[in-house]
């Protein structure tokens, strides 16, 4: 009402308008406060240009287009030192998003195992799990990923007495190196072609659950997965063959080759974040009261049924926003990578501070990436959890 | 809920038979109890004999410990002071334990709402006082040892007791704007707070280490510590603001109407009614946020520091002793879990007790 009256009157005065405005106290801190930010900024930023010039150092992100000296040590697309800095990050953010996603899957497989350990009608498993949530919990993640990494390098065998649990497989102080499907150089369009499969069969699960469309949509489901795929690999006429590593020289060659520096990440990760996992699907699954699972049953639906139908479903309602904050923890927490040089964003973003000495500029870009990584999931989250809220009369 | 009167069903009650007549209902259970059993019988006998048996517990140099034996223990013997103290002074460890010591007990005093009193706020002011002129020296002929050398567990400690102590006190502020009607505030309040919860706690650090003297003035720059500390406090000060704002919320709106019409201002409101509801609200989230914390400090490794990780690192790094990171690690290791399973203990019991107190459980 107040600032009705001082509209109508302020059409004549806009002075007026203003200091009454003003004169209010709440308005008054506000433009304080926006003025103090302000000046603030302005502030930095003159003072960071005196520093950058008595320093001599450039700024600004022009150097993303200069040549970038180093090697990195794995990467999803093709780089190699002289490439520019832009590519090189581009193969970092990668590696981050590879080392996330697998870290995510193992991390809830190994929570499910874990939360269903401890749900089990047998004691002594409940106590195990117990205690090693409570171990893995506590110990700092760093600390596990050292860990992991001395372990895999100072503990494990050289390359010429590795283990080889399995014919194709082995394991040394140099990674693990696993046989792989060699499809003649036509591996990249039918992993494309399975991607897209993948798309159609989710797309196609999700509709059936929207709709409660009735049917077995099992031989569509695995059909629209693979079909793609089969029909890419018959029309490129490529030929498939076992790709074994063998030993040559001082090193194994061919095959599918992990490094020790991602196989230390993906196990740190993978064991800390199962813990935090496992308490929220344990938390989600005692969520669902338990009238809801003897109602089931006075139904007449069998155990399975009742877990499938009536207690996953509503679990899932419980389980799903803490754990992608989980998710999102894990693939913020990759970047402590950087202590054991695994090549993923935060590595690259600080041997390019050490070579250009844009430490600024470095930084931001670790925290923009990061940031739309967070901001995307949780706008993804909201919506689900408008889409998911319990609709009740 | 519990309702003590009822009489247990049979073969609920406690002891070692009425245990066994439990599992054998279910078979499935049964079946897990012995596989898991055997695993065990199967799997601690060698870390058994690793650890205890065949672990070599004196020694001076690597040559104490054959390859083949167990735990070399010794390591740990000579590395002991290396990694609890990082770089500080040998002669001066005392100094670091007392401080240390002192600030824990200040710490355990005020996780307790209870104790919230005048004298508390007096003692933290001495405490610091103590504390800063134990660590730093250069008075009282005590020698001046630079923030730099700090090392350890004293430097995890101080890590964690500052992070969280500063941070609570920016996260107050934080919290009440995140939730006051004056949109600037609330706008300034929602940005920081997702922009420091949405980046790594390391980008952070490398900001406060790397980037902040080049935002200051020549010659304004703090050491290392405090640009560390303010790093830690930026980061927990968010995460702790928005676990305050859930607090803030959940206090019932009669609070507020109640205290306005008793003619409270708004910062009286806040301040004598609402915040302290809050906080006893959230105070098991804020236990959990020491925890996060906690582990949290070991990131400063990365930037260079020698905290109870790093120390731990660093006492691998002797030529006289060889590859014992196994024990190193889990020495360390054993302290982290040990310190972050006693606060989380020390957290329940209190809010057991406030429970009790305020006498609606």
């Amino acid at each position: 009402m107040a600032d009705l009256a001082a509209n109508a009157q302020g059409g004549a005065r806009p002075f007026a308008r203003l200091t009454a405005a003003l004169s209010r106290p709440t308005t008054l801190a506000q433009v304080l406060f926006v003025l103090g930010v302000a000046a603030l900024l302005v502030a930095l930023t003159l003072v960071a240009q005196s520093n950058l010039e008595r320093l001599s150092v450039k700024s600004g992100y022009g150097f993303l287009w200069e040549k970038a000296p180093f090697e990195l040590g794995e990467s999803l697309i093709a780089y190699k030192a002289g490439d520019t800095y832009m590519r090189a990050f581009a193969v970092g953010i990668l590696n981050t998003l590879k080392v996330a996603a697998l870290g995510i899957i193992l991390s809830t497989a190994l929570g499910l195992v874990i939360a269903l350990g401890q749900l089990s009608p047998s004691s002594v498993v409940a106590r195990v799990c117990r205690l090693y949530i409570e171990t893995a919990r506590n110990v700092p993640l760093l600390m596990q990923l050292i860990f992991w990494y001395a372990f895999l390098t100072a503990s494990l065998p050289r390359v010429k007495q590795a283990l080889s649990p399995v014919e194709g497989v082995y394991l040394s102080n140099r990674g693990l190196f696993l046989p792989a499907l060699d499809f003649g150089g036509a591996g990249g369009q039918i992993g494309l072609a399975l991607l897209a499969g993948l798309v159609m069969a989710v797309a196609l699960m999700v509709w059936k659950l929207r709709t409660q469309a009735r049917g077995n949509i099992a031989w569509a489901f695995w059909g629209l997965l693979l079909l793609p795929a089969i029909a890419t690999f018959l029309l490129s006429g490529a030929t498939v063959s076992l790709d074994l590593p063998e030993l040559k020289g001082f090193n194994f060659r061919g095959g599918l080759a992990v490094s020790p520096e991602f196989l230390a990440l993906l196990l740190g990760l993978t064991f800390y974040t199962a813990a935090f996992n496992a308490e929220v699907i344990r938390g989600g699954i005692l969520g669902v009261p338990k009238g809801q699972t003897e109602a089931a049953t006075a139904l007449g639906l069998k155990r399975g049924q009742v877990m499938r139908l009536v207690v996953i479903p509503q679990a899932l309602r419980i389980i799903i926003p803490p754990i992608s904050n989980n998710f999102l923890n894990l693939t913020k927490e990759s970047s402590l990578a950087v202590a054991i040089g695994y090549p993923e964003l935060v590595r690259v973003a600080n041997v390019t501070l050490a070579e250009t000495s844009q430490s600024i500029e470095c930084i931001s870009i670790i925290m923009l990436v990061f940031l739309t990584i967070s901001l995307s999931t949780s706008l993804f989250l909201n919506w689900f959890n408008a889409r998911a809220a319990l609709v009740t009369r | 809920m519990t309702d003590h009167s009822v009489t247990l069903p049979p073969g609920e009650g406690r002891g070692i038979k009425p245990w066994i007549r439990a599992q054998m209902r279910s078979p499935l259970g049964l079946v897990l109890n012995i596989a898991m059993l055997a695993l065990i019988v199967t799997a601690l006998p060698p870390l058994l004999d690793w650890a205890v048996i065949r672990a070599t517990w004196t020694g001076s140099d690597m040559n104490a410990c054959p390859p083949e034996g167990g735990a070399c223990w010794a390591f740990i013997g000579a590395k002991m002071r290396l990694i609890l103290f990082g770089t500080y002074p040998y002669d001066e460890h005392w100094r670091a334990v007392i401080a240390t010591l002192i600030v824990v007990a200040l710490v355990l005093a005020s996780l307790n709402p209870l104790y919230w009193t005048r004298r508390l706020a007096m003692g933290w002011v001495i405490g610091l006082a103590v504390y800063s002129v134990l660590m730093w020296g250069g008075v009282f002929g005590l020698r001046f040892v630079d923030s730099s050398a700090w090392g350890g567990l004293p430097l995890t400690v101080i890590l964690t007791v500052f992070g969280v102590f500063f941070g609570a006190l920016v996260a107050v502020p934080v919290a009440l704007a995140r939730v006051s009607r004056l949109p600037v505030f609330r706008i300034a309040a929602v940005i920081y707070v997702e922009l420091i919860r949405g980046v790594p706690l390391i980008s952070i650090l490398f900001m406060a280490s790397v980037a902040m003297p080049l935002l200051l003035p020549e010659g304004f720059s703090p050491s290392g510590l405090v640009r560390v500390i303010i790093g830690i406090v930026i980061f927990t000060a968010a995460y702790m603001a928005e676990v305050l704002r859930g607090g803030l919320q959940a206090v019932p709106k009669g609070q507020h109407e109640a205290a306005s019409s008793l003619g409270l201002g708004y910062w009286k409101t806040q301040f004598k009614v609402v915040l302290p509801q809050a906080v006893e609200l959230v105070l098991p989230a804020f236990v959990s946020l020491i925890i996060i914390t906690l582990k949290g400090t070991s990131l400063v490794v990365i930037v260079a520091m020698m905290d109870l990780l790093g120390a731990a690192k660093a006492s691998l790094a002797d030529p006289n002793w060889v590859g014992f990171y196994v024990e190193a690690f889990a020495f360390a290791g054993a302290i982290y879990v040990a310190m972050c399973a006693s606060i989380s203990w020390y957290g329940r019991r209190v809010e057991t007790k406030l429970r009790s107190t305020r006498g609606n459980g």
